[in-house]
């Protein structure tokens, strides 16, 4: 098989690159486009590691072909600290809510879509959110606080606003 | 007397210190600076970018990619492998084989017995046989299946009991086994015996016994094992990986590759979770070394999820059987305990656990007569190791269920029991001689009863509701190193230049558990600093002293040790400075918040920079060296030397759990987590530690375990392993018993690894609580409970 173009936008920014047509999204992120921040942890959808936003709809780019994702918009967690530190990033770094970290990127962009939808969540909104999101540090405790507090500080309205991830 | 607190309280000490110092004038104790705060992970902005670097994330011009070709039969002889197929495949650069390298390793001294490569023989289903580096890992993974390996089966060693039988010796797995058994597969067996256990056990007012069984279970961090070797221009190997332990890593490189160990660097990567699954050196890293030698070129490895399932080195399957002496008023008179633990196909770490599964009983109780026979046998089954809370898990849950059941039988509520029974602070355990300094068990259990409200809960719940109570201790640090040498076992440096920042050289590794940031925070408190200035440069082994590294829950007593002397040798040298500077000889300075205050005289400062600076005069950058070195602990008889410590870890929990008995499904409504682990040096750290240890310990107990059809492994994936997920795991309040230890840093003792095993027992005693059953197998899924239910009503009838 021979190497197709792709045409996408990841992180606001237009983006053409050749890609197997068996690679995944996971794949040409991390190798192609040099986003290491999104971790791949299974490669079969069972931990969450590898969560990003296509279209602000969170999604496993382990499970997804490259080539499924032409025309879209895809956000990584690369996209989230753009001139300053998301409120969630500075929540999961202040409440512990990261320990080896290799979960982070993909707690992260699972809760940056819960808030985007829901700026208040209850506990059981945030645990069924991420209950497809595998941590085996924390006992996610910790990122229940940090998704609370990122939260409380996303709905100040004085607060400045991150990057916007449009859902 | 101990603190105890609760989950979430803050202290901020901003005055002067008034209190205990040590020799250079550093506070001893409370107040601190920055010891006892809630401190964010010094790595922890890189972990929430993204920026942070882990192995995989990692690339070099030229990098080859590698795939490894693993045995696809538990136990065969190899009649011969063609690599040639492979080498004539477009794109690949190098093929290895076990004749490449036959040089033995292993974490243990005692125990070297791993090849790269299997090459005469292969013992377990997914050893490593051949390996492929290519321009891609597409063309990797097709070179693979082009490699033809022609196996011949051998006997399969499959059940633990089949290990103990003499055997001819091509059916021996290792050359070097038990030598009280040197015909069978047996790799090491303990066997102690003190006080008059017989008498005991007559004289008894109630004697409780059970067999148990548990399935070995997995580390299932997150990241999966990943290196990359770089035989470089100079001709040295670097070589990144994600190391708990690098070492160990270093010493077997060298020793496998044959070069001297100067002429290897190890650099550890960011360690995507580690729990004891990355602490032995690797087979993989020894392919990629031979592999990037072979062709000059980088090379890197990444494993998928099934293959790191298959490296292995988790918690052992265990067959165990135990008996409690009591007497009438519930005095604990005795243990006897028969335990086998399946090691799988190598030896790893195995020698200690075979002594962990026994020693590591002798508390948190006193225990008046003690006998431990416990073997560890080989098996084609996939490698057993270290996993978080070494050898002393599965004993614990035994220990634990067998002090409940004896509750129930002398009529006294278990934490009662329990509270009769527990060490006293400052003393040594009968026999092993175990150094107990401080303990704040009781306090601990108390805390939890409270909260838990245990006394209108035990025993008076609705049928289906039930409340459980588990309690353990665990070493600070194995006492013991594994390399036999007169080194310290934590060596720390520091360097101080103009700038003013503060590099902290250390070996130990920060595996997520927050190492990096407790050095920190060491150096920080000694030295009046804020964190900022302070780099802890704890990866590459070029710079770093040796430091054993992230295993035994060592890292915050031993390197916050050597840390903290390091740093009050700068500290010496600032306050001459000052005293030199302001004209006070022979006075106190104390360092608070980026200055030096003259004790008797406090208008009299001088700012960090200013004394810096004039403490570099003539000498430049500062410079110090901090080590930590056990003291001469234990007893004296053969194997004395297993399970001590500096210091030991407490803990006391309670679980509330609902059993639905229809189904057998039970689900954890809340945790109370009681653990002393000295002076929380970092609150919000230690609550993770304790939060994530409850998590696993909730996996081992409910659903998690490795398992085998014909030695081949079933769930070697997230699907079938089942951790518990957001909804599978209950809340957990953390109480965090402060005692002070007088050893560890700042009071200091482990909290990582002694706050899995409780849990365990608390779930499966108040599973009995619940529904009246007691669960003899562990995990206790919902198929053994309906079972056990089952039994109970036949029985009933």
């Amino acid at each position: 098989m021979a190497k197709q173009l792709l045409k996408l936008k990841v992180n606001g920014r237009d983006v053409v690159v050749a890609v197997e047509p068996y690679h995944t999204l996971a794949q040409v992120l991390r190798n192609e486009l040099n986003l290491t921040g999104t971790k791949v942890g299974c490669d079969m959808g069972t931990c969450g590691c590898c969560t990003v936003h296509i279209d602000g709809k969170a999604k496993l780019s382990c499970l997804t072909l490259a080539l499924e994702c032409q025309g879209t918009s895809v956000h990584t967690i690369e996209s989230l600290n753009e001139y300053q530190m998301h409120p969630l990033q500075k929540a999961f770094a202040e409440c512990g809510g990261s320990q080896c970290g290799y979960c982070t990127p993909g707690f992260i962009m699972k809760s940056a879509e819960l808030l985007a939808k829901n700026p208040d969540p209850t506990r059981e909104e945030i645990k069924a959110a991420l209950s497809g999101n595998l941590c085996r540090c924390t006992g996610f405790m910790k990122i229940y606080d940090a998704v609370e507090q990122a939260a409380s500080e996303l709905r100040k309205k004085d607060a400045p606003q991150p990057t916007p991830i449009k859902v | 007397m101990p603190i105890v607190s609760g989950s979430g309280q803050t202290q901020n000490n901003h005055q002067l210190n008034k209190g205990v110092w040590t020799e250079s004038g550093a506070p001893a104790e409370a107040p601190f600076n920055v010891i006892g705060k809630r401190v964010p992970l010094k790595d922890a902005y890189r972990k929430v970018t993204g920026e942070g670097v882990y192995a995989d994330d990692m690339k070099f011009p030229g990098m080859l990619h590698c795939r490894i070709l693993r045995a696809t039969t538990p136990h065969a002889k190899i009649v011969s492998i063609d690599t040639s197929k492979a080498e004539a495949l477009p794109g690949v650069r190098a093929v290895v084989t076990g004749r490449d390298a036959e040089n033995r390793f292993g974490v243990l001294p005692v125990s070297q017995d791993e090849v790269a490569m299997a090459s005469d023989k292969v013992i377990y289903n997914g050893e490593p046989v051949a390996a492929v580096a290519a321009d891609t890992e597409e063309i990797a993974a097709e070179a693979i299946w082009l490699i033809d390996v022609r196996y011949e089966p051998l006997q399969e060693f499959l059940k633990p009991r089949d290990s103990l039988k003499d055997v001819a010796p091509e059916l021996q797995l290792h050359e070097k086994v038990e030598k009280k058994h040197p015909n069978t597969n047996i790799h090491k067996a303990v066997d102690q015996e003190f006080g008059d256990v017989e008498a005991a056990f007559k004289e008894a007012g109630a004697i409780v016994s059970a067999e148990f069984k548990f399935d070995g279970i997995s580390h299932g961090f997150t990241e999966p094992h990943a290196v990359i070797a770089h035989w470089d221009a100079d001709d040295r190997l670097q070589l990144y990986t994600p190391q708990q332990v690098p070492h160990y890593t270093h010493r077997a490189l060298a020793k496998v590759l044959e070069l001297p160990m100067h002429q290897i660097q190890v650099i550890r990567t960011m360690v995507g979770g580690g729990f004891g699954g990355k602490s032995d050196p690797f087979q993989h890293e020894m392919i990629a070394a031979l592999l990037s030698m072979k062709t000059r070129r980088p090379v890197k490895v990444t494993m998928d999820r099934e293959e790191t399932f298959l490296t292995g080195r988790g918690r052992h399957p265990t067959e165990s059987k135990l008996g409690m002496a009591f007497s009438k008023d519930g005095k604990l008179l005795a243990l006897d305990s028969d335990v086998i633990i399946d090691g799988g196909a190598y030896g790893s770490f195995g020698v200690v656990s075979a002594y962990y599964n026994g020693v590591l009983s002798n508390g948190p109780y006193r225990i008046p007569a003690f006998r431990y026979h416990g073997k560890r046998i080989y098996s084609n089954r996939i490698p057993s190791g270290a996993m978080r809370g070494h050898g002393s898990v599965n004993p614990r849950y035994c220990t634990e269920t067998l002090v409940d059941m004896a509750a129930v039988e002398l009529g006294i509520d278990p934490c009662e029991l329990r509270m009769r029974n527990f060490l006293e602070s400052n003393t040594l355990t009968p026999f092993h001689k175990f150094r107990i300094t401080s303990n704040g068990v009781r306090e601990g259990l108390a805390e939890a009863m409270k909260r838990s409200d245990w006394k209108n809960k035990w025993g008076k719940l609705p049928y289906g509701h039930g409340i459980g109570v588990g309690c353990a201790w665990y070493i600070s640090g194995s006492a013991l190193p594994i390399h036999w040498n007169k080194l310290p076992q934590s060596t720390v440096h520091l360097k101080i230049d103009l700038d003013g920042g503060i590099a902290v050289h250390s070996l130990a590794a920060d595996i997520g558990q927050g190492s990096d940031t407790v050095l920190a925070q060491c150096v920080a408190e000694v030295l009046g600093v804020d964190m900022d200035r302070i780099h802890v440069k704890s990866t590459t082994t070029d710079t770093a002293p040796i430091d054993l590294g992230s295993y035994s829950s060592r890292v915050t007593f031993m390197a916050g040790n050597a840390a903290r002397a390091a740093a009050e040798e700068i500290r010496h040298k600032l306050a001459d400075a000052a005293a030199r500077l302001t004209g006070q000889r022979g006075e106190y300075f104390d360092f608070v918040n980026e200055e030096l205050v003259c004790r008797s005289k406090p208008d009299v400062r001088v700012g960090f920079m200013e004394a810096l600076h004039e403490a570099q005069a003539d000498v430049g950058a500062l410079i110090a060296s901090g080590s930590y070195q056990s003291p001469p602990l234990g007893s004296t008889f053969k194997g004395s030397n297993a399970g001590l410590s500096p210091s030991y870890s407490f803990s006391a929990f309670i679980a509330e759990v609902k059993v639905d008995p229809e189904t057998g499904f039970v689900q954890p409504l809340k945790v109370w987590a009681a653990h002393d682990c000295g002076k929380a040096l970092n609150p919000l750290s230690v609550e993770g530690q304790i939060e994530g240890s409850v998590h696993m310990g909730l996996g081992q107990a409910l659903s998690e375990q490795l398992r085998y059809r014909n030695g081949q492994l079933l769930n070697a994936n997230f699907l079938d392993y089942k951790i518990p997920t957001p909804f599978d795991t209950p809340e957990i309040e953390v109480i965090i018993v402060e005692s002070h230890d007088p050893e560890g840093p700042f009071g200091a003792k482990e909290c990582g690894e002694g706050a899995l095993a409780p849990v365990i027992p608390a779930i499966g005693n108040a599973i009995y609580d619940a529904v009246g059953v007691r669960m003899f197998e562990v995990p206790m899924t919902p198929d053994r409970i309906l079972k056990a239910i089952e039994k109970k009503q036949r029985e009933g009838k």
